[in-house]
């Protein structure tokens, strides 16, 4: 059941220098919180991406720190005030220690 | 439950199945007694530092039908410049097993201090906000959300 979580982000592709834009963000996972119980009565444990950030030509921007109330499939969106282009990268880091990246492009001019 | 004939559509059929499995549980979390409340986790993060209302707008919905996927979106007003930005945003569910909802770290490259996700909410509750500004002052917003289907983090 478990696929590999796959980061979908919406950045606008251009904006004009001091243009605060709005950044979309969702990755598929369970977001198993270590509430529930399966069948027999035994904890499922907890699975959660617990930490999302995002940083532009390296410096960080914007961290949403997530806690097993979070909603599967979480959704976060956030703005950022475009000064010069370059580019995102988006991290969500999971429990078990993986990291999933997505990068994306802006063009200020 | 007698769904034939009821005409019953199909998402009343999976909700009123989905009630079913949750009432189940709603009745375990009311045994965390001893759980982790928001004022605890409000008081570790602050001590007694006093919060003031306002600046936050806290954007949840009245009702929540499912509370697997409740949205939240909060913006607190600042002007986000490198003298005066807001720091960090925690809100807090008191109703769920675990208060903690999300925590968000802002900066002043953000422009406007405003995010929004969704959340699980196990029943009727109140989300507490609280933002801190560069320069320490707290602000609080708080609203309550009803739940008629709770979410139980599952």
């Amino acid at each position: 059941m478990t696929t590999k979580p796959t980061p979908r982000v919406r950045v606008p592709a251009k904006a004009a220098a001091g243009e605060v834009i709005e950044i979309k963000t969702l990755i598929s996972h369970e977001m198993e919180s270590g509430q529930r119980k399966d069948a027999k009565g035994a904890v499922i444990p907890r699975k959660i991406l617990n930490k999302f950030s995002a940083s532009f030509n390296g410096k960080p921007i914007f961290e949403a720190e997530w806690f097993p109330a979070i909603s599967a499939n979480p959704y976060q969106s956030f703005f950022y005030k475009a000064t010069e282009s370059g580019e995102f990268t988006f991290t969500w880091k999971d429990d078990d220690g993986s990291e999933y990246t997505a990068k994306n492009k802006l063009t200020v001019g | 439950m007698d769904f034939q004939g009821s005409g019953l559509s199909r998402r009343a059929a999976l909700k009123t199945g989905a009630l079913v499995a949750f009432a189940s549980l709603i009745g375990t979390r009311l045994a965390f007694a001893d759980a982790p409340t928001v004022a605890a986790e409000l008081k570790k993060l602050y001590g007694d530092k006093a919060m003031a209302e306002g600046k936050i707008k806290l954007d949840v919905p009245e009702i929540a039908e499912n509370g697997m996927v409740v949205p939240i979106n909060i913006e607190v007003d600042s002007p986000m410049t490198e003298a005066d930005y807001v720091k960090s945003v925690h809100i807090f569910a008191d109703g769920n097993p675990l208060p903690g909802v999300v925590t968000y770290t802002f900066t002043p490259a953000c422009g406007k201090a405003a995010a929004s996700t969704r959340m699980r909410l196990a029943q009727t509750q109140n989300i507490v906000c609280v933002a801190e500004m560069s320069n320490g002052t707290l602000y609080t917003a708080k609203a309550n959300v009803k739940v008629t289907i709770g979410g139980c983090g599952g």
